[in-house]
């Protein structure tokens, strides 16, 4: 019994042993000197980790009497955790050692925040839902106030902690709640217990404390104030894993918790997600207008793309999980390529986050800004490349579902968002001459951008087969 | 051969408008000629060997969607044979003019270079309109109808730095537009009712379609009289009728050949070929006929009334043009497709005749074309005043009564009135009428036209008069040819087109029962049928006598007519009899015509040669009257009233008011109003400080906590 529990749960065991043995080893020998090759080990742990996830599993597996869910739908979400984490960790090296940054903590760190992760969006219980956000959270926290030496840093990760605890103190109370009427911690059981279309007022309170709490880890509005600060004062490297992995996660648990849980009132959490998704998508779309750096653009962007997610989600159809999967799959993919850009951002060695220094950029590197024009058409979804599909299907899911009001809000949010990414399009392009970036692309990042770049063009002939693997994932989820 | 024939002027017109930068002015010029007089030898091949049979020539699959498959084929019969002719002849001669009078041109700069577009497009205009007369379905037709549509609109504007000329080509095209709106329905409804474009497949569903009703607008109407009115509102359209002929004037604008070309032998007369080669739907379509009768007079006399008080001579020659399309039409509506096409035939070689004459004139008086400053010519410019008086002499009708001898405008001009007169309608008698009137006033306005420009006395600037000049010989000799159709179309070609029944079945490949039916009169019976299949034999192929014979069999009704339709040029139902009325018509109606025209020719002699003092005292007696017809029966004034300035005005609306303040207006508003606003907001709300974001989040979540109480699902 509990060998085949821990063999369900092996993957995360196995990252969580490396953790522990990479933290020792490093205190032990070298220290920071080891710290380049410890995020290398860690790149290829993360790896072997996702096709391990990839290739092992197969149908629904339950472990430790349901705490632990492996189905098709933690899997594609584990899998795009993992690779994600591996891509940001590959290109953020050589920025990270050459800013003195590069700490043999941090790939551990972020190896404990991936395992976090993992057991959210496989969580089956509320318990094991708590232990993994905290987890993952609690490495977030650290790596977010890396630079310790950093005002801006230690703010961003300050804030980050206080308002993650406050989450954290409604998301438990919430579970608390549900606890209290349901009479169990497992999902299986609340489902049970919150009837079909029928919720007693404590569960409904128990039900918008939840997703509270997780609507902040996916920074949607009103709880997105931290992301802004939290992405401009992190080091580059941090903010781009903060807007790729952990993104997925908490939305993979967000799907997981309202369809697990509260599967059978679908219709009163889909008012609230779309309550939030339109505010998202409008308030991430508007506010970017207002920004000049780079990095906090990117962070109204992300609220604006959780809110497509979002959507999806709202649909609470097979369709919509589908939808939402391949929207984050295509999203992280977007991301990962724009800011393995904006770790290239540099003039005379220090790094800059002001548009306006990307003036002229296609003159000097015609290939580089190609491939960003190219990223940037596709976050603001214009057709044929593949962001355009990941709205699509997020808009054809809500159009499905009979929320046509939403569908057409988003499309008007989203001619909203185009402002900005064309504005950067614009200044590579057609803007003043005048000083701009000048710093060389490290390997690693030059291949992600490139690779995240060609993807946008060439998934557009099939997606290269995620739609498939969505589909199945949001089969087994939505029953 | 008729492939060659179809694309010759498309390849001349590629060559000379992209290639005269690699091959010269020059050569492309003759590049694009020399394919044309190509097309017309072998068209002429075609014609005189051709022996009735209906082919048809693949030349590619074109369109497939669904049930509408249609193919790009040659269609070739009689009626294509015939204007295949016409078009490649004077579209040959009109290129070998244009080589003088397009020399030189004042509407251009020294060194610019515009005589290879402009050849271009005559072959770009020929190439369409061989396009529309083979064609073996409608939406083949309408891309011709469409492309030589385009090519009068770029000729009109030729002159693109005159204003008038701009408009008057915009002008050509919005009026073609309406005309062709009715055209497009026409095909649309054919394709719903018989779910097929083809003309075979037209043909044959017309009995069908007399018999069902379609919906349209506000009631049901009969299929093919219905689509009959369409497709002849298209054709109103193409060939000015009136109504829609407020364009062919105006047309005038563009330089000379193309008036010749397109504006009198070729373009203006497809409705005429279409109505033609719809005359088995026609021949459903009673009421539709009689519309078109009608209409056709009206638009005859209409336009003679009005060349008769104008002063610019290409726009008499315009109006004489509007007017024999009129008379076309009358022959087409009372059933005589073969007059109609008669007359088209002639009408092309003496009107082309008249406006590259005219053009000479021009040419010769250095642009001036205001008839009253013309006069005394002929000693001046004496193989254009030839040519003009053949012209005259052919348009007027001017032959010996009673015989098959005379111009060629004379035979076929009697054809169309001795059939109008045949159809024994009220719509035929009113058209028979109005013709004769007609006939007067044209012989009055084409012999005015020649003793204004030609006798007399010299009018007008006296420098221009000493410079006027006899044209060179490449805009003489096409005259030349011409002539020689005007004087002897007419009598060679008589008996084919209206001879007798048996000539014209042969010649137009018609099988050979069902008319032999009309042509013993109201007997359908058996016997009588299988009497006349001697002829049968004699006359039509084998394959068509070998089914005459069996639908002879089948005694009479729409069974035995079935099969027949479409399989001849032109079909006339059994109980068609008007050619043979037309042949039996009384004396008194035979010579009519001609002495109408008399009439008309010793006024104009009158009024010009001995008392040019007339005119000006019957304008100032009649003012009124004179006014109404020089202002084209105020046509123009009303349409502007009623169309153009309603159409501005709403245009300049929905431009101000609804694009410009309401849709410009609001976009702009929500782009740097609203939008700025709102982001100014979003980023005085981020404030930086921990506990403006912390209350967010508790505001949020009471929010939401109210939400869900009160509105949500909770119990």
């Amino acid at each position: 019994m509990t060998s085949a529990d821990i063999s369900i749960l092996l993957p995360e065991i196995f990252l969580a042993v490396y953790a522990m043995g990479a933290l020792l080893l490093a205190v032990y020998t070298g220290k920071d000197a080891l710290a380049s090759k410890i995020v290398w080990a860690t790149v290829a742990a993360f790896v072997v980790a996702s096709f391990w996830v990839a290739q092992n599993g197969e149908g629904t597996n339950v472990a430790f009497g349901g705490m632990i869910i492996d189905d098709a739908f933690a899997r594609f979400a584990k899998v795009t955790i993992l690779l994600s984490g591996a891509a940001v960790l590959a290109m953020s090296e050589s920025y990270m050692s050459k800013r003195g940054l590069l700490r043999f903590e941090y790939p551990i760190l972020v190896t404990l925040a991936s395992v976090g992760m993992m057991v959210m969006v496989s969580a089956g219980d509320l318990m094991a839902l708590y232990m993994g956000l905290e987890l993952q959270s609690l490495a977030l926290y650290v790596v977010a106030s890396l630079r310790r030496d950093s005002a801006r840093s230690t703010e961003a990760g300050l804030k980050y902690f206080v308002l993650g605890a406050l989450s954290s103190g409604l998301l438990l109370y919430g579970a608390s709640l549900t606890y209290g009427y349901a009479g169990t911690t497992l999902f299986s059981g609340i489902v049970d217990a919150a009837g079909h279309g029928e919720l007693s007022l404590g569960l409904l309170f128990g039900l918008v404390f939840l997703i509270t709490g997780l609507a902040f880890k996916v920074s949607a509005v009103p709880f997105h104030m931290w992301t802004p600060d939290v992405y401009e004062g992190s080091p580059t490297a941090v903010t781009a894993f903060f807007a790729t992995a952990p993104k997925v996660a908490a939305m993979g648990l967000f799907a997981r918790v309202m369809f697990d849980a509260f599967g059978g009132v679908i219709g009163d959490w889909g008012q609230i997600v779309a309550l939030l998704s339109v505010l998202s998508m409008f308030l991430g779309g508007i506010a970017a207008i207002g920004q000049r750096n780079i990095k906090r653009l990117m962070a109204y962007s992300s609220i604006a793309h959780m809110g497509f997610a979002l959507m999806g989600l709202a649909a609470g159809t097979i369709g919509g999980v589908q939808a939402m999967l391949i929207y984050m799959a295509i999203y992280v993919t977007m991301n990962i390529g724009t800011f393995a850009f904006i770790l290239s951002m540099e003039r005379d060695g220090e790094p800059v986050t002001d548009i306006g220094s990307l003036n002229m950029l296609s003159r000097k590197e015609p290939g580089k800004a190609f491939a960003m024009l190219v990223l940037l058409f596709s976050l603001a979804g214009v057709p044929p490349l593949v962001g355009f599909f990941g709205k699509f299907y997020v808009l054809t899911a809500a159009v499905d579902a009979g929320l046509a009001w939403l569908a057409v809000a988003g499309v008007i949010a989203s001619v909203i968002g185009a402002f900005y990414y064309l504005r950067i399009v614009f200044y590579m392009y057609f803007g003043e001459d005048r000083d701009g970036i000048d710093g060389q692309m490290a390997p690693a990042a030059w291949v992600c951008l490139m690779g995240s770049a060609a993807i946008m063009v060439l998934g557009v002939i099939n997606l290269f087969g995620v739609d498939g693997f969505a589909l199945a994932a949001a089969e087994t989820l939505v029953n | 051969m008729e492939t060659i024939i179809l694309f010759a002027p498309l390849v001349g017109s590629i060559i000379c408008g992209f290639g005269w930068k690699f091959i010269g002015e020059y050569a492309a010029q003759w590049v694009a000629t020399g394919l044309l007089f190509l097309a017309a030898f072998l068209s002429w091949i075609v014609f005189l060997g051709f022996d009735g049979t209906t082919q048809q020539i693949e030349i590619l699959r074109w369109v497939e969607s669904g049930s509408l498959s249609t193919e790009w084929a040659i269609r070739l019969d009689r009626l294509t044979a015939i204007m295949l002719i016409v078009v490649t002849t004077v579209s040959s001669l009109v290129h070998l003019y244009s080589f003088g009078y397009m020399a030189h041109d004042e509407n251009y700069r020294e060194g610019e270079v515009y005589r290879p577009r402009f050849f271009a497009y005559l072959s770009f205009f020929t190439f369409a309109m061989l396009m529309l007369v083979t064609s073996d379905n409608l939406v083949q037709m309408f891309f011709g109808w469409e492309g030589v549509g385009v090519a009068s609109y770029l000729l009109i504007g030729f002159y693109y730095r005159k204003p008038s000329a701009n408009a008057a080509a915009i002008k050509a095209f919005v009026v073609n537009r309406v005309g062709d709106f009715g055209f497009a329905l026409g095909i649309f409804a054919l394709f719903f009712m018989v779910d097929s474009i083809r003309f075979d497949d037209v043909f044959q569903a017309a009995p069908e379609l007399a018999e069902r009703e379609l919906s349209f607008l506000w009631t049901s109407w009969n299929a093919a009289e219905l689509i009959a009115f369409l497709l002849f509102v298209g054709a109103m359209g193409k060939s000015a009728q009136l109504l829609l002929h407020t364009w062919l004037p105006d047309a005038m604008e563009g330089p000379t050949p193309v008036s010749a070309l397109i504006h009198a032998a070729t373009m203006v007369t497809a409705g005429v070929f279409l109505v033609c080669r719809m005359s088995p739907l026609m021949e459903f379509a009673p009421n539709a006929t009689a519309f078109i009768t009608v209409l056709g007079a009206t638009t005859a006399f209409f336009a003679a009334t009005v060349g008769l008080v104008q002063n610019d001579i290409k726009r008499v020659i315009a109006y004489s043009t509007c007017s024999q399309l009129g008379y076309m039409f009358v022959a087409a509506g009372v059933g005589v497709y073969s007059a109609a096409m008669f007359h088209l035939f002639t009408h092309a070689f003496f009107k082309a005749m008249l406006f590259l004459g005219a053009g000479s004139v021009i040419h010769g008086m250095h642009h001036e074309q205001d008839m009253r400053n013309y006069g005394a010519l002929r000693h001046k410019m004496p193989y254009t005043f030839w040519a003009m008086m053949i012209g005259t002499l052919a348009i007027t009708g001017v032959g010996i009564p009673l015989t098959h001898i005379g111009f060629a405008g004379f035979l076929s001009k009697d054809a169309i009135i001795e059939s109008a007169w045949g159809a024994q309608s009220v719509s035929g008698n009113y058209a028979f009428w109005l013709l004769v009137i007609a006939a007067c006033f044209t012989s009055f306005y084409s012999w005015r036209l020649m003793f204004l420009t030609f006798y007399g006395e010299r009018r007008g600037d006296k420098h221009t008069h000493e410079h006027a000049h006899e044209s060179p010989m490449v805009m003489v000799a096409p005259l030349g040819v011409l002539a020689l159709g005007a004087i002897f179309a007419g009598m060679i070609w008589f008996k084919p087109f209206f001879g007798d029944h048996e000539d014209v079945n042969k010649f137009y490949g018609v099988p050979v029962h069902a008319e032999a039916d009309a042509a013993h009169g109201e007997s359908d019976s058996h016997a009588e049928a299988a009497a006349t299949e001697a002829h049968g034999t004699e006359t039509a192929s084998d394959d068509a006598t070998e089914t005459g014979h069996e639908a002879a069999a089948d005694t009479h009704g729409v069974a035995a007519d079935g099969w027949t339709i479409g399989s001849g040029a032109i079909y006339t139902s059994p109980d068609n009899h008007v050619m043979d009325a037309a042949h039996d018509a009384p004396k008194w109606v035979k010579v009519s015509p001609f002495i109408a025209m008399l009439i008309g020719f010793l006024m104009a002699f009158q009024f010009y040669i001995r008392r040019p003092d007339l005119p000006g005292k019957l304008a100032e007696n009649q003012q009124l009257l004179y006014q109404f017809l020089l202002n084209k029966w105020y046509f123009d004034e009303i349409y502007d009233f009623v169309f153009v300035r309603p159409a501005r005005w709403l245009g300049g609306f929905l431009w101000r008011r609804g694009d410009g303040a309401v849709i410009d207006g609001t976009i702009n508003w929500v782009a740097m109003g609203l939008i700025p606003f709102l982001t100014r907001l979003a980023g005085r709300a981020q404030s930086g400080y921990l506990f403006h974001y912390a209350f967010a989040m508790v505001l949020g979540i009471a929010i939401l906590i109210t939400w869900m109480s009160i509105g949500g699902g909770a119990h």
